[in-house]
């Protein structure tokens, strides 16, 4: 039962990483097609619709940023490894918001995007407006990747 | 504060000036006509509709002249000069020019000419080739394929479906005449033919029949029974073999051609120039009689309404009547009137055009939010982005555009600026919060050089060990930005005499919200969540709450001020109170200071661990140079997006929100529309 913290709080990190990264692919695939297409008819608006293109991808990132400071936290980046079972289950919990947070938002993004994709395809003019619809989205995802940072550090704080 | 004060002017000409007026105003480019005036039974409107589309035509010509040119020789570009804007033209060199405007045209006519030609003749060649496969199965035949025999013999020359020997097909006559006449025998009854198979494939044979006239029915039908038939246009009285000679020289000729004609064209690409310049200037007169068309004229005299920026307003009117018999006059816009704004600020500020542009410009009665935006516009895009690194890069590479590319588009040029100045934040910020490639002073230090005691410490804290304090200031620039927007929002009322709304939408919040912010930090409970070292004393408790709570009330009071009911006026005002969540979220936004901040230095420090894990070899030198310069661009590629994208944000939903409607009209004046050219004046 040594080791069972360490597992734990790993199986956490790659929850938070796994499963946002996954929600990021999503969008940015589906909103990569609507891209695509808006780019057959007017190559002009590349630089535009791949704007609004990677706007999903930042989910993914926040699941690297939370996986990596729990892999800071635990000492598996080097250091020391001493995670009791309690701390570990503790990290887990820390890092679920992040990864179903970031699952569901990204793909949800990814959908805003499209529809922003398609906007910018008819007015290329109201590409500013485009750009903050899929922003709204992402706020839950910030707030989830808030309360996953708050929570590792906090529990690191425990000294448990 | 920077909305540029624009006048209404009214021109009224002689009739016969007024192609010169309009010339004059075109190349002026101050004054925005206003097309939307009142019919008149008195004033007529000049149909000049057909020689508007003429020009139109006459432009398009020359633009389609150039795409063809540009998909046989493609024009040089580099990466810099795409950012350029249109060529200067001095206004000597461009009245010289006019009047080979014709020749221009023309040239670009015989562009369009050389081009229909060269697609004529190039659909000749499938149909010569598909006639060349065809021969090449006749190849071996002597006789021309229109051979149809002598004077007592008939030849049969074509084509059977599938795969046939010569005694096939004398079975064929053999089997048919047995059953058609059993009683006599089958030898008479086969007629004497020659057969001469040419060639023979799976799909078809070709064949070569000889038979007497007086057999040439019967073989007819035999070989329909077959599927027999004749080549198709086998007129040419020539052997198959010397057609395919014919054929092959005739294709020779035509590619030939084809590059004669492509050399012709690529020869007018030193024309470029021209043709761009018949198209600007096409372009241009399509323009004029665009506005000729809606101008509204007497018998003998003309008018123009529209507005001027005050600036040049009275240099205009000076120039007009000097030049022209021509009468003019300002005035004032009148309230409420639909003025275009236009926007003017600092060399600080004028890159927020742009993203003001981008929301809205400013509808009337509202200010130019510019200047303001800028300020925090700065702060939080170098607070995302927050690696003194990347801001170097960033600041030298938009710097080095902006100072190598001196002709740019005026758009493009702001965007340059906004990320300069942003860069600069940046490498502010980066240097507060001790971030330098991420950690790579550390990181180096400690592998190549065994110094982990080496590092860039932060001017001010470190994020990744501190997350609560940089969450703190975070809230504590949102509160300033919303309040700040607040504060804007009582300037406008003032300024438009709304002491009402002044009062109820501004004052009263600033209580509700401030009052409310400030009881917040006398709870012990909240200071000690948020790790700030002071709590405020029971005085400031009881002054903050009670301003919270008359802010409260008045809001819930007045909220609904515009419904006559009272019940009605408390139920809206009551929800207009429940917007304080919204206030509550709107700061908790402001958390996205602090995810993207620590997103760039947390993905450097990733990059940075993956390419020290080597060690300090040589090739472990290598991999992290490699994996630093990969991953850092990367990081720059996305977080500049991202600080972008939020930054744009936090202006437009929680700070915009307070204040800011826009519905402005943009200042469009009448002017040289041109894509290729500028047209510069002399001096």
């Amino acid at each position: 039962m040594e080791g069972m913290g360490l597992l734990f709080a790993l199986v956490g990190a790659a929850l938070a990483a796994g499963m946002a990264g996954i929600g990021s692919a999503v969008g940015v695939g589906i909103a990569g097609r609507a891209a695509s297409g808006v780019v057959t008819e007017d190559p002009n608006q590349f630089s535009k619709v791949l704007v609004l293109q990677l706007l999903p991808g930042t989910q993914g990132i926040y699941g690297l940023l939370i996986a990596f400071i729990t892999l800071t936290q635990i000492g598996i980046m080097g250091g020391d490894s001493n995670v009791s079972l309690l701390e570990g289950l503790l990290y887990l919990a820390a890092c679920l918001p992040m990864a179903f947070g970031g699952l569901f938002s990204a793909i949800a993004q990814g959908k805003c995007s499209v529809s922003a994709i398609g906007l910018v395809a008819k007015r290329p003019d109201q590409f500013g407006k485009a750009m903050i619809f899929p922003a709204m989205v992402e706020t839950y995802a910030i707030l989830s990747l808030l309360i996953s940072i708050l929570s590792i550090f906090g529990v690191s704080g425990l000294g448990l | 504060m920077s909305k540029v004060p624009m006048k209404r002017i009214f021109i009224c000409g002689l009739k016969r000036d007024r192609k010169q007026i309009l010339e004059f105003l075109q190349m002026e480019s101050v004054v925005e006509i206003d097309e939307s005036s009142e019919k008149d039974e008195y004033l007529k409107k000049m149909d000049v509709m057909p020689k508007k589309l003429l020009f139109d035509k006459n432009s398009n010509f020359a633009e389609q002249a150039l795409s063809v040119l540009e998909s046989y020789a493609p024009e040089e570009t580099t990466l810099l000069s795409s950012l350029e804007a249109e060529t200067e033209l001095p206004r000597s060199e461009y009245e010289q020019r006019i009047v080979h405007a014709e020749e221009y045209l023309a040239m670009a006519k015989e562009i369009l000419a050389l081009e229909q030609r060269i697609g004529e003749i190039r659909d000749e060649i499938p149909k010569i080739e598909n006639r060349e496969v065809m021969l090449r199965s006749w190849e071996r035949l002597d006789v021309p394929l229109s051979y149809e025999g002598t004077a007592y013999t008939k030849a049969f020359i074509g084509t059977i479906p599938g795969e046939h020997s010569k005694k096939d097909i004398m079975d064929a006559f053999l089997k048919k005449d047995g059953e058609d006449e059993p009683e006599k025998s089958g030898e008479s009854s086969v007629p004497p033919v020659e057969i001469d198979i040419i060639s023979s494939s799976k799909e078809q044979s070709c064949i070569f029949l000889l038979c007497l006239r007086r057999d040439e029915d019967i073989v007819e039908a035999g070989l329909k029974q077959l599927g027999f038939a004749y080549p198709k246009n086998s007129t040419s009285k020539s052997v198959p073999a010397t057609e395919i000679r014919e054929l092959k020289a005739k294709k020779e000729g035509i590619l030939s051609d084809i590059t004669k004609l492509k050399r012709q064209l690529i020869a007018y690409t030193d024309n470029r120039k021209e043709l761009k310049f018949a198209s600007d200037y096409y372009a241009m007169r399509a323009e004029k009689y665009r506005h000729l068309q809606q101008l509204p004229q007497s018998e003998s005299a003309f008018f123009i309404e529209g507005y001027v920026p005050s600036a040049y307003s009275e240099e205009l009117r000076r120039r007009l009547t000097e030049k022209f018999s021509a009468y003019v006059e300002l005035s004032d816009p009148e309230e409420g009137e639909d003025v275009p704004v236009a926007l003017s600020n600092g060399l600080f500020s004028d890159p927020m055009e742009t993203v003001v542009e981008s929301y809205s410009l400013p509808g009337p009665g509202e200010i130019d939010p510019s200047r303001v935006v800028s300020i925090f516009y700065y702060v939080f895009f170098g607070i995302m982005l927050s690696d003194a690194g990347y801001g170097i890069l960033l600041s030298l590479a938009t710097g080095y555009v902006l100072l190598k590319v001196k002709n740019m588009k005026p758009g493009m040029k702001k965007m340059m600026k906004l990320f300069f100045y942003g860069g600069l934040s940046t490498i502010v910020w980066g240097f507060m919060f001790g971030s330098f490639f991420g950690n790579a002073v550390n990181v180096i230090a400690a592998t190549f050089f065994g110094r982990p005691d080496i590092s860039l410490r932060p001017l001010w804290f470190e994020p990744m060990s501190e997350p609560m304090r940089f969450l703190v200031f975070a809230f504590g620039l949102g509160i300033v930005h919303i309040l700040t927007g607040l504060g804007i929002k009582l300037y406008q009322c003032l300024k438009a005499g709304d002491i009402m709304g002044a009062v109820c939408d501004s004052v009263l919040w600033f209580m509700f919200v401030g009052g409310g912010i400030v009881y917040l930090l006398t709870m012990p409970m909240v200071t000690g969540m948020l790790g700030l070292s002071f709590t405020l004393g029971s005085t400031a408790a009881s002054i903050s709450a009670a301003i919270a709570i008359i802010g409260a009330i008045g809001v819930v009071l007045t909220g609904g001020r515009e419904s006559k009911n009272w019940f009605k006026r408390l139920l809206k005002g009551a929800y207009s109170a429940y917007g304080i969540t919204g206030y509550l979220s709107d700061i908790l936004s402001y958390s996205r200071l602090l995810a993207l901040g620590l997103a760039t230095g947390v993905i450097a420090q990733v990059f940075n661990q993956m390419g020290s894990m080597l060690g300090a070899t040589w090739y472990g030198a290598l991999i992290f140079i490699i994996i630093f310069l990969i991953g850092h661009v990367l990081n720059i590629g996305i977080n500049v997006l991202g600080a972008y994208v939020h930054t744009n944000r936090l202006q437009f939903v929680e700070f915009f929100g307070k204040f800011y409607d826009g519905g402005g009209r943009k200042f469009e004046p009448f002017s040289e529309h041109t894509k290729y050219f500028k047209i510069k004046e002399d001096n």
